[in-house]
C-alpha cells in the first residue's frame, strides 16, 4: 500500500500518541472514563495508522509476536488475576484483592489493573489481526 | 475395607498410566489394574447383607445442587464382582487373543477406562454422577467397537451403536431431571427415599417412560436391539466383556435400581414384562438366522436381557431372586462361550457355525470349557443354569395361569437356548472333523484360563447354591425391592411342575438342535425382516436425517451475503414485533423535552443513515455510515456517558479504517448494481427492522425506571472495589466474569479471521 509523504512523516506521530494516550487511558481506567476496552481501541488505532503509512509486514515486525499471541496473552492476563482470590481464599475467583503501599503516598494497586491489562492487550491482538489479516488479503 | 472412590481412583490412574506403559505388558498391567478393583469389591461381600451399604462423599457440588455421592450395595456388587473379575480375565485373554496387534495398548487404555466407567456408574448413588459415567460408557463402547477403524462395517457399528444408546441417554437424561426435581435431590437413594413425591409429580409417567426408554436402547430391548449383533464388529475380547457380561446389562441394573420406585405401578410392569419377553423371543428367533458364531451368541445375549428385563417387571420376591441369579449365570457361561468363539476363530480361521464340526480332538480342552459353559446355558443340573431356570420357571408359575403367554414364550426361548447350547458346544467340538483354513490346536494357557475359569465357577456356583444365594443373589434382590428378600437359592427342589418344565424344556431343546440344520437357511430367506426390521427403520431414518440436513445446508447456506443479511434482519424484525404484540403492543412515553439543543445530533444520525442508504459508490457509504457512528457518540458524550462515548469514538475510527482498508481492494467506482424491485425489498426490510426496534426503545422508555441496580453500583463501587469510575469497576470487578467470557469471544473471534485470511491459505 503506497502512501502519501504527509502520512508517512506523521505517522510515527500517529502511532507513539495513540499508544502512550492508551496507557493512560488504561490505568486511569478505573477512576476517570477509560479502562482497558477504550485503552485497547486506541491503541489499535494506533497501529492501523502505522499499517496503512508503512505497510502490513513492519508493522508486523513492530509487534514482535504474532497478533493472535496478543489474544492469547490477553486473555490468560485476565484469567490468571482471578487466582490469587482462590489461593488466599479471600473470596470466589475473580475476586479483586487490594494492596495500599505507603511510598511517600498511599499506592492504591491491585488485581484489577492485571485484569484490565489483559483485556487491553486482547482487544489490541483482536485490532491488529483483523486489520493486518485483512491488508495482506490479496484478493477479497 | 477401602471406599468405593478408591475404585474410581484406582480405575482413572490405570487408565492414565496405560497410555505410558510398554505395549506388551499393557494386557496384564490391565489385568492387574481389574484385579485390585476386584479385591476392594471382595472387601465389601460381608458389609452389605440386610440392606445394608457402603456409602462415601464423591464430587458434591452443593451449589449446583448436586449431592454427590457413591453407595455400594448388594446389587452393585453383583455387578462390581462381574465388571472386574471377567475385566480381568478378558485382559488376560487379550493379551494372547491380540498379540503383535500394535494397537493392543490403545484397546487397554479404552477398556480400563470402560471398566472404570463402569464401576462408577454401578456404585453412582447420585443421578448426575451416574448419568456421566453411563455416558463413558457409551463413549468406550464407540471406540472399542470402532476399533478395527479401517473396516467400514466397524465404523458403521459403532457409529450405530453410539446413537443408539446415545440417543437413549438423551431420553435417561430427560426423564433424570423431573424426577430429581419431583424428590428435591439428585441423590439416588434420596430419590427411592421420596418415593411418595417422585410418583406424585405431574410428570412422573413421562418421567418413568424416558428412563425406561434410556435402559432399553442401553440393554438393546425391542425395538432398539438391533446395534447388539452389529456391534461384534468389535474384536472378541472386547464383545464377550462389553456385550455379553458387562455394559448391555448396565439398563438392566438401572431398571433394577428403579425398582422401589416403581414396582407397584401397573404400566412399568406390563411395559417391562412385555417388553422383556419381546425381545426375548425375537433374540431368539434372531439367533437361527445366523451361523457366525459371535452374531448367534450375541443374539441370544439380547434374549437373555429380554429376560432379565421381563424378571424385574414381574417384580414379586421369587422373580426377582431369580433375575439376579440369571444375571451372574448369564455372564459366567456367555462370556466363556464368547471366549470360546473367539478361540475357534483365531485357531482355525473360521466362526461359521454351519462350516465347523468336530474341533474337540485338536482343541480338548477348549472343548471342555464349551462343554462345561453349556450345560450351564442350557440350564442342566448340577450347574446354576439349572438353579437360574428353575427360578424361573418357578417366578412365572406363581403369577398364576394370567401369565400363561409369559410361559409359553418362555418355554420355547429356554428351548432354543438349550439348541444353541448344543450348537456351540456338540455341534462345533464333536462329530467328523472339518477342513479348516489353520489346522486347530488348542490356544496358549492365557486365552483357555477365563473360559475354563467361568466354566467350572458355573459348577461351582451350581454346586453351592446357599453360599451364592446368602452372599449375593439376597443382597442384591433386597437393593431391588427396597425391602430384605428371603429367597434361600437351592439345587434339588423334588420333583414337581418346575421340574417337569425343565425336562420338558430339554426334550424340546433336543428336538430344536437336530432341526437346526435345515431350520437356519429358512429363517434366513425370510426377507421381510431385513426388509421391515427397526434395523431397516435405522437406516432409512439416518438416511433421511442426512438428506434432510442436506436440504437445510443448500437452502440456509446458499453463499449470497446479499441473502444472509435479508434473512438475519427480517427475522430479528418479526420476532421483534411478534414479541411485542403478545405482550401486549408497545407503549409511548410521554415527550416533555422536545426543545433540547441535543436533538440535534439526532438529526445528524438520520441525515447520516439515509445518505448510507442513497450513497452511489460503497467508499462515499462508509463515510455516510461514519457520520451516523460519530453522531452516536456524540449523543453518548452529552448525554452522561462519557465511556460509552469514548469507546464508541474508537470503534467508529477502527471501522473506517478497516472498512476502507477492505474497500480500496474493490473498484472504487462500482456503482450499484441492484434492481428497482431489489432496492424496494431491501427498503421495505430495512423500514420493518427500524420499525420494530423503534417501537421496542419507546416501550423501554415509557417504562418506569428502575434505579435499584445503579444506585447500588454508584454506592459500592468505590467502598467495595476502591474505584469510581462506577462502568469500569462493574466491568473488571464485578462483572469480571462477564468480561473473561467477552474477551476470550474476541480472541476466538480473531483466531477465526486469522485462519480464514490466512496468507497463502489454500482459495
Amino acid at each position: 500500500m503506497s502512501a502519501s509523504l504527509i502520512l508517512r512523516v506523521s505517522a510515527p506521530m500517529l502511532l507513539w500518541l495513540p499508544l502512550a494516550a492508551s496507557l493512560y487511558v488504561l490505568l486511569r481506567g478505573h477512576n476517570e472514563p477509560g479502562g482497558g476496552f477504550i485503552g485497547g481501541l486506541l491503541a489499535g488505532v494506533g497501529l492501523i495508522f502505522h499499517a496503512i503509512a508503512f505497510g502490513a509486514a513492519p508493522t508486523r515486525k513492530l509487534l514482535r509476536l504474532a497478533p493472535t499471541s496478543y489474544c492469547a496473552i490477553g486473555v490468560l492476563l485476565a484469567a490468571a488475576s482471578g487466582i490469587p482470590a482462590l489461593l488466599g481464599a479471600a473470596g470466589p475467583y475473580l475476586t479483586h484483592l487490594w494492596w495500599f503501599p505507603d511510598i511517600g503516598i498511599v499506592l492504591p494497586l491491585g488485581t484489577t489493573i492485571l485484569f484490565d491489562a489483559g483485556v487491553y492487550i486482547t482487544v489490541v491482538g483482536t485490532v491488529a489481526t483483523l486489520f493486518l489479516s485483512l491488508m495482506e488479503e490479496e484478493t477479497l | 475395607m477401602f471406599s468405593p472412590v478408591w475404585l474410581i481412583l484406582i480405575g482413572t490412574a490405570a487408565t492414565l498410566a496405560a497410555t505410558r506403559i510398554p505395549r506388551a505388558v499393557a494386557a496384564p498391567f490391565g489385568a492387574a489394574s481389574a484385579l485390585a478393583l476386584f479385591a476392594i469389591a471382595l472387601g465389601y461381600v460381608g458389609a452389605i447383607g440386610d440392606g445394608a451399604a457402603v456409602v462415601a462423599p464423591f464430587w458434591s457440588v452443593p451449589s449446583l445442587g448436586i449431592a454427590g455421592g457413591l453407595r455400594v450395595d448388594g446389587l452393585s456388587l453383583v455387578f462390581l464382582l462381574l465388571i472386574a473379575g471377567i475385566g480381568a480375565l478378558i485382559f488376560i485373554y487379550a493379551h494372547a487373543y491380540l498379540a503383535g496387534d500394535p494397537r493392543l495398548r490403545r484397546l487397554v487404555v479404552v477398556l480400563i477406562l470402560f471398566m472404570t466407567a463402569m464401576a462408577g456408574a454401578v456404585t453412582a448413588d447420585d443421578i448426575v454422577v451416574l448419568f456421566v459415567f453411563w455416558e463413558l460408557t457409551s463413549l468406550a463402547s464407540f471406540f472399542l467397537v470402532g476399533y478395527d477403524h479401517e473396516n467400514p462395517a466397524a465404523r458403521r457399528a459403532a457409529l450405530q451403536a453410539l446413537l443408539v444408546t446415545g440417543a437413549g441417554g438423551l431420553a435417561l437424561l430427560g426423564g433424570l431431571i423431573p424426577i430429581a426435581l419431583a424428590a428435591e435431590t439428585t441423590s439416588l437413594s434420596g430419590i427411592l427415599a421420596a418415593r411418595e413425591a417422585v410418583l406424585a409429580h405431574p410428570a412422573a409417567i413421562p418421567a418413568m417412560l424416558l428412563v425406561i426408554a434410556g435402559c432399553f436402547a442401553k440393554s438393546a430391548q425391542v425395538p432398539l436391539h438391533f446395534w447388539l449383533p452389529n456391534a461384534m464388529a468389535a474384536p472378541t475380547p472386547v464383545s464377550a466383556y462389553l456385550h455379553s457380561a458387562t455394559m448391555v446389562k448396565l439398563g438392566v441394573y438401572l431398571l433394577a435400581r428403579f425398582n422401589p420406585l416403581y414396582q407397584d405401578e401397573a404400566l412399568w410392569q406390563t411395559i417391562l414384562a412385555g417388553f422383556g419377553i419381546a425381545t426375548a423371543a425375537t433374540g431368539m428367533a434372531m439367533a437361527f438366522r445366523e451361523t457366525d458364531l459371535k452374531r448367534v451368541l450375541a443374539q441370544t445375549t439380547v434374549a437373555a436381557l429380554g429376560t432379565l428385563v421381563m424378571l424385574i417387571g414381574i417384580a414379586p420376591e421369587l422373580s426377582i431372586a431369580a433375575a439376579v441369579t440369571f444375571l451372574i449365570v448369564h455372564a459366567f457361561y456367555k462370556a466363556a462361550l464368547f471366549m470360546v468363539a473367539g478361540i475357534v476363530d483365531h485357531e482355525t480361521g473360521l466362526r461359521d457355525a454351519s462350516a465347523l464340526r468336530g474341533l474337540a480332538r485338536a482343541m480338548p480342552l477348549t472343548a471342555l470349557a464349551a462343554t462345561l459353559a453349556a450345560f450351564s446355558m442350557s440350564g442342566l443340573p448340577p450347574f446354576v443354569g439349572f438353579v437360574a431356570k428353575e427360578l424361573i420357571y418357578e417366578a412365572k408359575l406363581d403369577l398364576g395361569p394370567g401369565a400363561a403367554a409369559l410361559l409359553g414364550l418362555g418355554f420355547l426361548v429356554n428351548a432354543a437356548t438349550v439348541a444353541i447350547a448344543g450348537i456351540m458346544s456338540y455341534r462345533l467340538f464333536f462329530g467328523a472333523p472339518t477342513p479348516t483354513p489353520n489346522k486347530p490346536h488348542d490356544p496358549p494357557a492365557a486365552m483357555l484360563a477365563g473360559p475354563i475359569i467361568l466354566a467350572v465357577l458355573g459348577l461351582i456356583a451350581g454346586l453351592l447354591p446357599a453360599l451364592l444365594g446368602g452372599a449375593f443373589v439376597e443382597p442384591a434382590a433386597a437393593a431391588i425391592l427396597g425391602r430384605p428378600a428371603a429367597v434361600p437359592l437351592k439345587l434339588w427342589h423334588g420333583f414337581n411342575t418346575v421340574l417337569l418344565l425343565s425336562a420338558a424344556t430339554i426334550v424340546v431343546g433336543v428336538a430344536l438342535y437336530l432341526a437346526w440344520g435345515p431350520l437356519v437357511p429358512r429363517f434366513k430367506a425370510l426377507r421381510v425382516v431385513d426388509r421391515y426390521a427397526p434395523a431397516a427403520a435405522y437406516e432409512r431414518g439416518l438416511a433421511a436425517l442426512i438428506t434432510f440436513a442436506e436440504t437445510c445446508t443448500r437452502n440456509i447456506q446458499h453463499g449470497s451475503l446479499r441473502g444472509y443479511l435479508r434473512t438475519l434482519f427480517l427475522v430479528l424484525a418479526i420476532a421483534t414485533l411478534a414479541t411485542l404484540i403478545l405482550r401486549g403492543g408497545a407503549a409511548w412515553p410521554a415527550a416533555d423535552n422536545l426543545t433540547d439543543p441535543r436533538l440535534l445530533l439526532f438529526a445528524a444520525m438520520l441525515i447520516g443513515a439515509i445518505a448510507t442508504a442513497m450513497a452511489r459508490t460503497a467508499i462515499a457509504a462508509v463515510l455516510a455510515l461514519g457520520l451516523v457512528g460519530f453522531s452516536i457518540a456524540l449523543i453518548f458524550l452529552t448525554f452522561g456517558a462519557p465511556d460509552v462515548a469514548f469507546t464508541q469514538f474508537s470503534v467508529e475510527t477502527l471501522m473506517v479504517a478497516i472498512l476502507a482498508a477492505a474497500l480500496l481492494r474493490l473498484p472504487l467506482r462500482r456503482t450499484d448494481t441492484r434492481s428497482a424491485r431489489q432496492k424496494l425489498g431491501d427498503a421495505s426490510v430495512a423500514l420493518l427492522v427500524g420499525l420494530a426496534v423503534a417501537l421496542v426503545l419507546a416501550s423501554v422508555l415509557a417504562t418506569p425506571f428502575d434505579p435499584r441496580l445503579s444506585l447500588w453500583f454508584g454506592e459500592n463501587s468505590a467502598a467495595a472495589a476502591h474505584g469510581r469510575n462506577v462502568v469500569n469497576v462493574i466491568l473488571v470487578d464485578f462483572r469480571a466474569l462477564d468480561t473473561l467470557g467477552e474477551i476470550t469471544v474476541l480472541a476466538i473471534a480473531a483466531f477465526a479471521v486469522a485462519a480464514l485470511l490466512r496468507k497463502g491459505a489454500a482459495k
